[in-house]
């Protein structure tokens, strides 16, 4: 069995081809009541009253859920904080925060319903919209401080502000000081499976379905909201129709338990595209980046100060800004660095974890500014990156080492993109650097059972939103055990039957759950090895296993024909559990050292229509250090996958606020992502393989590295199509074009 | 109440006589009437595709008809592309390609790629680009969707 290295078809691939996999929407729940939620045309607002009597009397309904019909004081929950209502206390703080469910017999009647719901509310001035809005000093504050405990930036909008970095800035000596300021948009998830959520009483607990990423997280909050056992809350979690990081976070969850206990019935809200729009985001950034380096581009210091605008609750939002900066200097050698992040409030949609977690934001600036420093000392902007990139095993930021070849993958980029080829007019090159800590902890359990008749089932508690976890974890299985795949069977996504994993993020499941599956498959490899010894009457030392074959000094049996001639005649089957555990290292700034990093460099040739400002991506390259690809076409399917994402965010994604904080380009017609129309005309993946990563076969984490710095690269490749600089994204037409003007008007 | 109305129609070959509400989309009526679930729902506008479904040969989002219009039309959904030997040439594609990430644009993709080689068997890059340009993927597995459809394509022609 050579599983490890090969491509496979998707597991769970049939059901999705077929229409038979069912997403949650596809799930119904007998005498299901639907619910629609009710919210006003405006960000911040007072609410005065809410009158429910005209849309109690819609035939088919319910009843109306207010914050009235909730415990006082109103439960709150998040990942970091618990700030987030149930539903709307007092006040709106975003545009899209429901004040009002309605439950209903059908979908009709609630939707009628919410229109006749008649909140009486004050739109309140002075929101909160922008970094500047946010730190002036008469600003309105965001959240009440009494729910700010003891932080001393309890009075102000932000929610705290990180400093990390080593020696001293101010000590080292610059040939030449480049210093720019960046701003990076909101955008917003667009996972084409909108969020939906189910609650339904139990007995004396909880079922609940989700959309969501973390199903131990999301039973954990519950359990706590509604003081129940961990035991007495079940959560179903089938594979979300695309995550991307959105959906790692509860949201409604804890409203539609609240409906369902009240109603003494199912509940389901599904969420339209539209709605979802105003639930999820990525926070943008002001950043603003300084560096000193000498006349040969070695780097002396990075000065790096990122303002990050998150919503009106914290969300994950504030790790974000933590980790993000942490690294946020990149992969070099800097023998001083000054970091501060600030996680900043806003009346608007609350940001949460999103593919590259906050480096996008802060690469962007890095890289563009990198870019100024070599054209302002006459280096090649190639060289000035592998100049002061990290070496293998060197450390480049106190307590983390670089884990790869970084110089090779590099160089690999700079080759696929003819870096240094002549170019046509209109035409330009860039290249740039990214790199994203892995997760910093982890807790994941696995259990693997090998059957009677020689196949398996694996219990994962991983969400296989895209990724393809399914898969990665059948391999290893089928690797291990000597099992054909197709006789494999991957369990996820139901609390009640799969052991804890603590989360899927930061593209850690093939690493943390895969070395899982992998522990609980050398436990049945043990206990077959134990077996055979019996069987054949050898020392369980001389028996080595292999790829699914016990290996006997003379002899040599599969895995499953020990199994089955040892349990015979009884039948049965060998169960094994593995366990992954990353601890916390409380010392750390994070909470922990990466697992590994996410590597990647992305180059990008574009040609630009002088006359319109359209920017046609030529050629686009990412390669990235993936240590070993279990699954190779998986893994370009995420790095293409990525790459397009990123160049959502470098070309065409933004919200677009009116003055009340209202997001005007809500929805598919008016928020534009990359169709199959727009992509580059030649994309192209690939990966370094060196087997030097923590997971099994020598694995890193995948999925977010093709993103990191798609803008840096395609920002610089305009840059020199152009000779202008533009700091801000998205490069829509309209921004390249009016760069371009500035420069004729020689302003 | 809504009112409804008796339509008959073709559903996968299956002929059908449905009572629907008359302000019910075609969508609303596959997936919670007759639980037809493949079909997804997403933007509800005609912009995304998760939706589309063939109606008499043709590729059509079903968030954007009434139910009413497909009376005496014949229907394909993505549950009706299995073909009795199993998986069709193109769903075979999609797996062995690397097509479906999350999956939940797929039957969408499916569908419009079907309707794209009956009409143009032998389709070129761009054809194929053009065709499935209003089918949103946000896994983005543009490359792997177009290079499903070629081979399929290729496999059919042999
Ligand atoms: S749901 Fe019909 S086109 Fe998007
Ligand atoms: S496969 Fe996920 S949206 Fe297309």
């Amino acid at each position: 069995m050579n599983a490890v290295g090969s491509s496979p078809r998707r597991g769970g691939g049939y059901g999705r081809v077929t229409g038979h996999q069912e997403y949650l929407a596809d799930i119904k729940l007998p005498d299901a009541l639907h619910v629609k939620l009710v919210t006003l045309e405006c960000a911040r607002a007072r609410i005065n009253a809410i009158d429910s009597t005209e849309a109690e009397q819609v035939p088919g309904v319910h009843f109306v859920m207010t914050a009235a019909d909730l415990p006082d004081p109103m439960p709150r929950f998040g990942p970091q904080f618990q700030d987030r209502p149930v539903i709307a206390v007092g006040e709106t703080k975003y545009h899209g925060e429901p004040v009002a469910a309605v439950a209903a017999e059908t979908k009709d009647a609630a939707e009628e319903a919410a229109l006749l719901v008649k909140v009486d509310y004050t739109k309140l001035e002075d929101g909160i919209f922008s970094v500047a809005d946010a730190l002036a000093p008469d600003a309105v504050l965001v959240q009440d401080p009494a729910l700010r405990g003891a932080s001393s930036f309890a009075q102000t909008n932000i929610i705290d502000e990180k400093h990390f970095g080593w020696g001293d800035i101010d000590d080292q000596e610059a040939h030449l000081v480049v210093e720019d300021s960046f701003q990076f948009p909101m955008v917003t998830h667009f996972a084409i499976e909108p969020h939906g959520f189910m609650a339904a009483p139990d007995g004396d607990g909880i079922e609940v379905w989700s959309t969501i990423q973390h199903p131990y997280l999301l039973q954990k909050i519950m359990a706590k909201m509604l003081d129940l056992p961990l035991s007495k809350v079940r959560v179903h979690a089938p594979d979300p129709g695309g995550g991307f990081g959105g959906k790692q976070i509860p949201k409604f969850e804890p409203l539609v338990a609240f409906m369902a206990l009240r109603a003494g019935r199912p509940v389901r809200l599904v969420l339209s595209l539209d709605e979802t729009f105003q639930q999820v985001r990525r926070s943008s950034a002001e950043i603003r980046v300084r560096a000193g380096f000498t006349a040969e581009g070695v780097f002396t210091f990075m000065d790096i100060e990122t303002n990050f605008l998150v919503g009106a609750y914290v969300d994950i939002a504030d790790r974000v800004v933590s980790k993000s900066s942490y690294s946020g200097a990149g992969p070099y050698r800097i023998p001083a660095v000054k970091i501060i992040g600030r996680t900043i409030l806003s009346h608007t949609t609350p940001s949460t974890a999103f593919r590259g977690f906050g480096i996008p934001q802060i690469g962007w600036a890095r890289e563009s500014l990198i870019d100024e420093a070599a054209l302002q000392l006459g280096i090649d902007r190639l060289q000035i990156r592998l100049l002061n990139l990290a070496r293998y095993k060197e450390p480049f930021i106190p307590s983390e080492e670089a884990d790869g070849d970084w110089e090779q993958t590099v160089r690999t980029a700079a080759k696929r993109i003819g870096w240094g080829d002549p170019l046509p007019p209109n035409r330009g090159r860039g290249i740039a650097v990214g790199l994203k800590s892995g997760p910093t902890t982890g807790l994941s359990y696995s259990t693997v059972r090998l059957l009677y008749d020689g196949s398996a089932m694996v219990y994962a508690g991983t969400s296989d939103m895209g990724q393809g976890a399914r898969t990665i974890f059948a391999q290893i299985t089928a690797e291990e055990l000597g099992v054909p795949l197709d006789d494999i069977t991957v369990v996820m996504g139901d609390t009640s039957v799969v052991p804890y994993d603590q989360q899927t993020s930061a593209s850690r499941s093939s690493v943390l759950m895969g070395t899982a599956v992998q522990r609980a498959c050398f436990e049945i490899q043990g206990k077959v090895r134990a077996m055979a010894a019996k069987l054949y009457n050898v020392d369980e030392g001389d028996i080595k296993v292999d790829q699914g074959r016990l290996l006997l000094p003379d002899r040599e049996f599969s895995v499953v024909d020990v199994m089955q001639e040892a349990l015979a005649p009884l039948g049965g089957e060998v169960i094994g559990n593995g366990e992954m555990r990353k601890d916390k290292e409380p010392d750390h700034p994070l909470g922990g050292t990466a697992a590994f990093f996410e590597f990647n460099c992305t180059a990008s040739e574009v040609e630009v229509d002088m006359e319109t400002g359209h920017v046609t991506l030529v050629k686009h390259v990412t390669v990235g250090d993936v240590g070993k690809a279990l699954n190779p076409l998986q893994v370009t399917m995420q790095d293409d996958g990525a790459a397009i994402m990123g160049l959502g965010h470098t070309l065409m994604e933004h919200y677009i606020f009116d003055n009340e904080g209202r997001v005007r380009n809500i929805g598919a017609i008016d928020y534009r992502i990359l169709t199959s129309m727009d992509l580059p005309l030649d994309l192209h993946s690939e990966s370094v393989e060196n087997a030097d990563g923590p997971g099994p076969y020598g694995i890193k984490g995948v999925s977010e590295g093709s993103l990191l710095v798609t803008a840096p690269a395609v920002g610089a490749a305009v840059r020199e199509a152009t000779g202008k600089i533009i700091r801000d994204l998205p490069l829509t037409p309209q921004r390249v074009w009016e760069a371009l003007q500035e420069d004729e008007n020689g302003s | 109440m809504n009112r409804t109305l008796t339509i008959e129609t073709t559903i996968n070959g299956r002929r059908r006589s449905l009572d629907v509400a008359v302000n019910h989309t075609l969508l609303d009526v596959l997936r919670d009437d007759i639980d037809l679930t493949g079909t997804k729902e997403c933007c509800v506008v005609g912009e995304c595709g998760a939706c589309t479904v063939i109606i008499d040969g043709r590729p059509m989002n079903s968030c954007l008809m009434l139910a009413v219009e497909i009376d005496g039309s014949e229907v394909t959904t993505v549950e009706g592309l299995e073909l009795e030997e199993g998986l069709s040439p193109l769903q075979g594609a999609f797996l062995d390609e690397g097509a479906t990430q999350c999956g939940f644009c797929i039957p969408g993709q499916l569908m419009a790629a079907t309707a794209l080689l009956q009409q143009n068997p032998d389709p070129t890059v761009e054809e194929i680009q053009e065709g499935l340009a209003g089918n949103l993927c946000r896994c983005a597995g543009y490359e792997q969707i177009t290079k499903a459809v070629l081979a399929a394509a290729r496999g059919v022609k042999q």
